[in-house]
This record gives structure tokens, sequence and C-alpha cells, in this order.
């Protein structure tokens, strides 16, 4: 059977250009990168050139990439390394301003409550990744700073409004993702990071950072850390056609963080570990070939999105979920009601159609997905979501396919449902 | 792209034959062929307005299901099930435990109504060969909807001395919890003390509760998931 994956969101397969050139790296050049002989200096000197790649492509500085294990760990990193650095600096700095202008009338010198006094303020979405979110909930629960989860509107779209009043003195992050993986929708990034930096400037202080989870925007959108204003950006290889288990965080220069892992002091001591050699070259050169095709490939699969999302919306009773045009080139997200998930992932693989589903039967944990639902959207919609990402290997043909197939997949799994729900509450 | 092998038998196994060596949730042929080729499931409700109607939904995924049954006298007089049609709104192990469940009612004769409300989830268990351990919840729904429609039979001809109330006995006195909530808990995942107080809180208000909480963790661990 021929297999349609539309799953890439989840992951991407490698592109063999990466394969290849990642090929030499784990026999012939297999040294480690901190050994000053021969091989070893032929590794190190691969992933500066790795380093110097993406440093380009994101318009940063070499010393300001750093190598992980992928964007969970950059994730992590970012929101625990972040506060753990500027827990001090903050209090001190606070404590110094508020302690040294109590006369001169500078603004929002006083905390609302002696709690919010002691703990750092971070603010999020609430369409994050989890590897933002159970990190943050976390750090909340364990009381080591006060949280604000920002709420995202029908579409998906985090109001810069919002961030601007939720912003206070006691603020040393602000994260948010740059285009969400369920429902593709792109965030403002640019409009918030202008917005923290007026605030900062406002109030004379380097608070709060900017952090940006973009490893689903990778690879259809251009990432210039100076036109976007972030301070730390998460990226990685698995969804853009690279090695999985490698990723990067930006950090802008002269940032303090705190390392998560210590050991034998690579990556400036920040992130212990021998280099990842193969995995390194090949980000690169993946994050190079999606940045350099980017524009033709972005107009042929939005063509393919909106074909593949039209013909599916002639189904009765679906709600489309995402933003309309703010969205990845590459991400068609329905709701079909009455229906559940995980049962219609199942009949799609019995046709070769490879997809996901925001459903709590298909989770780990039986939550429905928590992005779905954060767009207003009731537990059954969410049952009922469907993701189609597109990718290099989707062809006309494919999305015809699933236009074809979809509608008898729909109107068999409604015939077993008890359900019946009225879309007057969906639209 | 190439086209993908498909698993091998052995990895696409239930789990339920050992627990602990989980291999995801991939699920048996049997499963597969009740999913994919369900049993007895109602199209259209206009025939059955007459029969006797069981409704459950799961708060562990907002599932839902209904079950319509015929109960007639067979040919000793006993009352026998001879009908057992359903709809599921759930996942692939909810409408395959649901379908096996409806073969197992009506088979041969049909069950009579003291053997249907004695059967268990397991037995379904067993007939699909196993579920994964985070599915098994869902094998629950059918003979729960099952016995809410026994119900309606004994409501509708008069025999209300029969109607079994699954009332449950309150374990947390200040919190109303039951041995339910604590049974749902555990089909829903929770393991340890820990995480069925996340779910249900059961012993903040009243802390003497929680070494029966720790039986009943024990006793319906071992009765779905054999450990
Ligand atoms: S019906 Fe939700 S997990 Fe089975």
């Amino acid at each position: 059977m021929h297999t349609i994956y539309l799953d890439h969101a989840a992951t991407t397969p490698m592109d063999p250009r990466v394969v290849e050139v990642m090929q030499p790296y784990f026999i012939d050049v297999a040294g480690n990168p901190s050994s000053f002989h021969t091989v070893g200096l032929r590794a190190k000197e691969a992933v500066t050139e790795a380093r110097q790649t993406i440093a380009r492509l994101l318009s940063a500085r070499e010393d300001e990439i750093l190598f992980t294990s992928g964007g969970t760990e950059s994730d992590n990193l970012a929101v625990m390394g972040i506060v753990k650095a500027q827990r001090q600096a903050i209090l001190s700095f606070c404590h110094s301003r508020a302690g040294g202008n109590p006369s001169d009338g500078s603004p929002g010198l006083r905390f609302a409550t002696p709690e919010d006094d002691k703990k750092p303020h971070v603010m999020t979405s609430a369409i994050e990744h989890h590897a933002v979110l159970e990190p943050l909930l976390h750090l909340q629960k364990i009381g080591e700073i006060e949280l604000t989860v920002l709420p995202v509107n029908r579409e998906g779209l985090v109001a810069i409004k919002d961030v601007r009043t939720a912003l206070k003195l006691s603020t040393v992050l602000v994260s948010i993702m740059f285009a969400n993986n369920e429902i593709g929708t792109i965030e403002p990034i640019a409009d918030i990071g202008r917005e923290i930096l007026a605030w900062r400037k406002e109030h004379i202080t380097p608070y709060p950072l900017f952090h940006t989870d973009a490893c689903q925007a990778a690879g259809a959108i251009e990432l210039n850390v100076e036109k976007l204003h972030v301070d730390l950006l998460t990226m990685n290889g698995s969804k853009i056609y690279g090695p999985k288990g490698v990723g990067i965080l930006y950090i802008r220069r002269g940032i303090k963080i705190e390392p998560l892992m210590r050991g034998g002091g690579q990556e400036r001591n920040i992130r212990s570990g021998t280099e990842n050699v193969p995995a390194i070259v090949g980000l690169a050169k993946a994050f190079e070939l999606v940045q350099e095709n980017r524009e033709t490939e972005n107009a042929r699969l939005i063509k393919l999105r909106d074909r593949l999302a039209e013909g599916l919306l002639k189904i009765p009773k679906t709600r489309f979920n995402g933003h309309p045009t703010d969205r990845l080139p590459n991400c068609v997200n329905i709701s079909f009601m009455d229906i559940e998930g995980e049962a219609a992932m199942l009949y799609l693989d019995a046709q070769g159609i490879m997809i996901s589903t925001g459903s709590a039967c298909a989770s780990s944990s039986l939550d429905p997905s928590h992005v779905i639902l954060a767009t207003g959207l009731s537990y059954e919609a969410a049952h009922g979501s469907l993701r189609f990402s597109l990718g290099h290997s989707t062809t006309k043909e494919d999305v015809d396919f699933v236009i074809a197939v979809m509608p008898k997949i729909v109107e068999r799994l409604r015939q077993m449902s008890p359900v019946n729900l009225d879309m007057k509450y969906f639209n | 792209m190439n086209p993908i092998t498909p698993a091998t038998t052995d990895a696409r196994k239930g789990d339920v034959v050992a627990p602990t060596k989980e291999k995801g949730w991939f699920y048996t042929d049997t499963v597969k062929d009740h999913f994919f080729h369900p049993k007895n499931f109602l199209d259209g409700e206009e025939d059955y307005k007459d029969a006797y109607l069981g409704m459950v939904g799961s708060p562990a995924c907002g599932d839902a299901m209904k079950v319509w049954l015929r109960i007639n006298k067979g040919t000793d007089g006993v009352e026998r099930i001879t009908e057992f049609k359903w709809k599921t709104f759930g996942c692939a192990s909810a409408i395959a435990s649901t379908s096996m469940l409806s073969v197992m009612v009506t088979e041969n004769e049909g069950l009579t109504l003291e053997e249907a409300l004695k059967l268990r989830p397991q037995q379904i268990m067993e007939r699909l060969g196993g579920l994964p351990n985070r599915k098994v919840h869902c094998s629950v729904l059918g003979d729960k909807a099952l016995r809410s429609a026994i119900n309606d039979y004994y409501r509708k001809t008069e025999q209300t001395d029969k109607i079994i109330v699954e009332q449950g006995r309150i374990i947390d006195k200040v919190l109303k919890i039951t041995d339910h909530d604590i049974e749902e808990a555990v089909l829903e995942g929770a393991d340890t003390l820990e995480k069925i107080q996340h779910k249900t809180k059961v012993g903040t208000g009243d802390p003497s509760c929680i070494p029966e909480v720790e039986q009943l963790l024990r006793f319906y661990k071992e009765k779905y998931f054999g450990s």
C-alpha cells in the first residue's frame, strides 16, 4: 500500500542530502571535538562550521548558538536556566530600585503582594508545547515562580495587549511559541518582542527576557533574531528534515543562564557533554536547506494545504481549527464532530494515511489537546480533532486521495456514534 | 515514499498477558477485526424505540455509549437477551470491546439476565486477546451500559425489586468520595496513592481513610491490571 505520511508536525523524514553530509562523521571523522589530535580537530572544525551556518541563518553571532539534545532540552534550559540565573539578579535589582527611588515617583516599584515580591514572574501562553509548559508548571508548583498563562483567541493568537497588561517589574521571562504544533497558528513574535523592548526601555530594566520556541516555524518562516527581538530561541532538527535528538538554543550575548547539565564544560560551560558531531552537522545542513527553499516550498504547500482544507470542510459538521491565514503552510487541523479522533486516525491508517489527533483517547494522560481546548472548543470537539501536516513528499494526488476517503470514514464512525452535537455551538 | 512494512504480529499484541512488559498500545488482531467490522451496532434508532435502553458516559475521556436490548423468554421460559445493539463515541478499544460484548451476550441462545449481570470486563478483554493497560477503562463501559439497560428492563416490566443501584460506599466522609470514585481513578491510570489523590483529593479532608484507600488501590489494581 502507498503510504501517505501527513504527520510532518510530529517529525519529518530526513532529507537524503542531510544524511549524506553527516556520513563522514560516524566512522571516518569520529573524534571528540575536545581532543587536540587531528581527528579531534577535524570534528571540532565541523562543529564550528555548523555553528557558523546556523548563526548566519539566524543573524546571530557564533557564540550565541548552543547545541543541545533537541527542542525539549532547549526549552527546559531556556525556562529553568533563566529563572534560576535571574532569580538573584532580579531580586537585587528590584530591591535596589524599590529601595533607592521611593521618592521620585518611578512607576511600578511597589509590588502587589508580599508573595510577588519574593518570586520571579514568568509569562507564557496556553498553547505552548509541553516542553515549555511543564517545566514552568513545575517551577510554579515548587514555589519558585509566579506564572501567568496568557489565553489565546479562537484562532489561537495571543493578544499583544494581554502581554503588556501582564508585564510587571518582577517579570523575568516571557516565553511564547513562534508557530503552534497542533493548529499551526503563527504568533506575532516580532510585535511581542517590540512590545517587550519598549517596556524594558520605559522601565529601565533588562527584564523580561523573551524566549520563543521556533521548532515548528524553522522550516517555514525566516528566523532572524534581530527582527524578532528575541533573546532566546529554540529550534531542532526533527521538524526540518534533519536528525532527531539535536537542537539549538540561541542565547543573546551577555545573558546569564544556569546550566542544567554540568560536566566537561562543553558549550561554554552551559551544556556539558561530548558534542553529537554528525547530528550537529546534519542540523546545520537541514536548516540551510529548508531556509534556502523556503519560498518555493511554502508556495507549493500552501496550495496543497488549502486544497485539503477546502475538500475536508465540505464534510458536514466540521470545524476548522487555527488561524485561516497566519498559519504554517503545511498544517490543516479540523474537528469532525460526533466522532473520536483515535478511531478516525486508525481508519485512516488502514488506508495508508498517517495523521495525528488531539483526542483524549490517544494521549497517555487521557486529556484532550490543551491547544484545542485553549481556542475555546469543548472536549467533544477536541476529541474529534485531526491534524494533517504536509511535507516534502506530499503530492496533489495524496491530498485528493485523503479528500476522497475521508467522507466515508467519518460517515461510518458517525453511524456508530450516539453523539449528535448541535453545530450552533461551534460556529 | 516506500511502503512501510506492517508491524509484526508480536508487536501488535495487547499487553494484558504481561502488563509489566508494556508494548505500547497496539491492538490485537481480534480488536482490529471488531474495530474495522463492528458487530451489532445500531444504525438509526427508530426501530428500537421500544427496546430497553442503557446509557453511560466515561469521565475518563469523555466518551459515551448507548445500548439497546431485546429480552425474550426462551423455549425453557427463561428470559434471555436476544438482541444487543449499541452506539459508542470512543476509541478503537471502546468500539471493539462493545462489539465483542454484544457478541458474547447474544451468542448461542443469548445470555440469561443473571448470566449477563455476572459478565466482567476481564472476560471481554480475554476474548479480545488483551487490551493495553491504558485502554482498560474503555472495556468497562459496555459492561456498565449493559447493566443500565437491564435495569431499564426491570423498571419497565415492574420488577423494581431486582433493580441494582450501584451505590458507592463512602470512603472519605468529608469529601464524600466513594469506592467507585477510587475505582474510576485506578481505571484512568492512577496507580499510586499520590495519583489517586491528584484525581480525587481523597483523604485531604479526612486523612483517617487513607489506609482504606491504599487497600482499595491494591484491590482494583489487582482486579483490572493483575498487579
Ligand atoms: S474511549 Fe477514550 S480511551 Fe477508549
